[in-house]
């Protein structure tokens, strides 16, 4: 973002453009994770969780599910860092097999509103009248649900998995996408270059997609990050309740669903899935926020970064 | 004045209408879950789970069947069943053999009570520190708050409601962990219940509205009105509680309002986790018993409610900002 010709008139490449015209998107993308503190962090604790979930399951030496009736809540120690649960078995295997669940599950939910929010927010929109009408209504319909009893009505219709999981999450945030796409729609679509792009013979579909929608990915960039979030914490609610993902498999609401009856005798049930859970929703929030304020003019005018 | 008036009278009226499309449409996805749950309907009605006609009595069978009014066409038995929930009437809860109406009205004061402070508690909170923390911008008051909003955003209600039962009632001692008082029987006792479960939920909320409000006030302090009042010699202090507070009530009734669905959401958790007799608890154990009526009847007070904020919050909106009034009328 430093278009200082003075870096243009020291550089090694004598060329016309600016210095940031060269920079290309991955140059920029890790320059902006390099610079901000906040993204930084975020990224750092994403890819700890990350690994801690895909790659940490293969490392410890306990089975999640191996039972050791001789070692019942053990409290934290150098063979289990996290203590041992009512059937001995290690804690910490078991919040890393909850890790890649709770990241499954997010990913899987926060792309799936993504995929159908967005396209059905440029669609009825760059249709308008009655169509774009009948939209707006059913997304007020859906926005009037609090997002987690929308969720949870809807996990008990389509009964505890994975698939149903993504749905339940992704529905109630399709409108928010719609919405951020419409508004966007509806202010690029009487711009000049769209009529410019109709005189040359482009098809509607392919301006809406190839010209409009390239102007909305910013804005959405910042949604998909902060459902991440939500969508690791509704999981989790879910999982607490024991309506989300049930036994066998290992979900960090399940553990602490768990981890209640025995507060008092072994807390550390409570407190290691919880700070997970914590952590990784605090990346994600970490990272939305900083891209969100680095792209609204507001706050970036004030020293943006925090 | 007249003129004004005129114009809110309108915007009311066309907000109310506004609302009738989204209530519908509501009723149906409420009414429509009966249907869609796999199995007989007659049988989820009465709490079973597989679909063995056998294991009901014929007569009763019958009459539940045309009580549903299960031989007419499904949009027939939209209406009726509209026509009764407008009267209150939900049919007959499964597990507890009393009209849903009933069930759910006995669970609205502990709502109401935690609904209540919980609010109270997030703008207590968040509104005093979200203007000290953006006029000491860029200090360790604001840090402080930044901190809180990260803090309240990232931490599970759930979890941190565990940490605090862990500390304030198994540690310390101090307040119960779990259960409910009528205030009309014991006040004290009443309170002490309240305190843990509407500071946990309360604090969420504060967050979320203090995240807002923040980037709001910041806002404010640099427009032109706070200069001039300022140039104008008005103290520091009234510039920032008068001028600001009240331009930026907009951007706070909003979020509160906003809020409300969220306060509703996290209720579900926190009722659960410190077995408070309130909807939300009721509408779990409802889901866990496949109590289906109740189901619908809470779902559908939780989303009209709702509706109603949402709509109280519009009016609020365009009451303190002319620009609404203006546009639509």
């Amino acid at each position: 973002m430093n278009a200082n010709p003075m870096d243009v008139a020291s550089g090694a490449e004598p060329t016309a453009a600016p210095a940031w015209r060269q920079e290309t998107l991955t140059q920029r993308v890790a320059g902006f994770f390099l610079r901000d503190r906040r993204a930084m962090v975020g990224m750092i604790l994403l890819v700890v969780m990350l690994f801690a979930a895909f790659v940490g399951p293969r490392l410890v030496p306990y089975e999640p599910d191996q039972p050791n009736v001789r070692n019942r809540f053990a409290a934290p120690s150098w063979s289990h860092w996290m203590g041992t649960d009512r059937s001995g078995r290690d804690l910490l295997s078991r919040v890393l097999a909850g890790a890649s669940v709770s990241f499954r599950v997010a990913i899987g939910a926060a792309l799936l509103a993504l995929l159908i929010g967005a396209p059905l927010g440029a669609v009825t929109s760059y249709i308008g009248g009655l169509v774009d009408d009948v939209t707006q209504r059913c997304m007020d319909a859906i926005i009037a649900f609090p997002a987690r009893l929308l969720a949870i009505v809807l996990v008990v219709l389509m009964g505890p998995s994975v698939v149903s999981l993504w749905f339940a999450i992704a529905f109630s945030s399709i409108p928010r996408y719609a919405r951020i796409v419409r508004g966007s729609v509806l202010d690029q679509k009487e711009r000049e270059y769209v009529e410019a792009a109709h005189a040359i013979g482009e098809g509607r579909l392919a301006i809406l997609f190839l010209y409009i929608l390239p102007n909305v990915l910013p804005p959405l960039a910042v949604q998909v990050t902060l459902d991440f979030a939500s969508a690791v914490t509704v999981e989790a609610s879910l999982s607490f309740l024991g309506l989300g993902l049930v036994p066998p498999t290992i979900s960090w609401g399940g553990l602490l669903n768990d981890a209640q009856q025995w507060l008092e005798e072994a807390p550390w049930l409570a407190i290691f899935p919880g700070a997970a859970l914590a952590l990784t929703v605090l990346s994600f929030v970490l990272i939305g926020d900083a891209i969100r304020d680095h792209l609204d003019p507001r706050t970036r005018r004030r020293g943006g970064t925090r | 004045m007249a003129a004004p008036t005129k114009r809110m009278i309108r915007y009311t009226l066309l907000r109310a209408l506004q609302m009738i499309p989204t209530v519908l449409l509501v009723t149906v996805a409420v009414f429509v879950l009966i249907i869609i749950i796999p199995g007989d309907p007659v049988l989820s009605m009465l709490g079973y789970y597989a679909d063995d006609v056998t294991a009901v009595p014929h007569e009763i069978y019958d009459r539940m069947f045309r009580e549903l009014r299960l031989d007419r066409p499904i949009p027939v038995q939209y209406l009726y069943w509209l026509g009764d929930a407008l009267q209150g009437d939900f049919g007959k809860s499964v597990v507890f053999r009393v009209p849903v109406i009933d069930v759910v009205l006995s669970r609205v004061p502990a709502t109401l009570y935690l609904g209540t402070a919980s609010l109270l508690i997030a703008i207590a909170v968040s509104v005093p520190f979200g203007v000290w923390a953006a006029v000491k911008n860029d200090t360790w008051v604001d840090h402080l708050a930044s901190g809180f909003v990260l803090f309240g955003i990232a931490v599970p209600g759930f979890w941190f409601g565990m940490i605090v039962i862990l500390v304030f009632a198994i540690y310390l001692g101090w307040l119960p962990s779990i259960g409910y008082v009528p205030p009309q029987e014991d006040f004290l006792r009443f309170l002490k219940h309240l305190i843990l479960p509407a500071t946990v939920l309360g604090l969420d909320v504060a967050a979320n509205i203090l995240r807002f409000q923040r980037t709001d006030f910041l806002d404010q302090l640099h427009q032109d009105y706070v200069r001039t009042a300022r140039a104008k010699g008005l103290p520091g202090q009234l510039v920032i509680w008068k001028h600001v507070l009240k331009n930026s009530l907009i951007a706070t009734v909003t979020v509160v309002g906003l809020n409300t669905a969220r306060l509703l959401g996290g209720s579900t958790i926190i009722e659960t986790l410190f077995s408070y007799p309130g909807l939300s608890r009721l509408l779990i154990e409802a889901i866990y018993a496949r109590d289906f009526p109740v189901i619908q009847a809470v779902v559908l007070w939780m989303v009209v409610l709702v509706v109603i904020v949402n709509f109280f919050v519009d009016l609020i909106y365009a009451y303190l900002n002319p620009r609404i009034r203006y546009a639509t009328a």
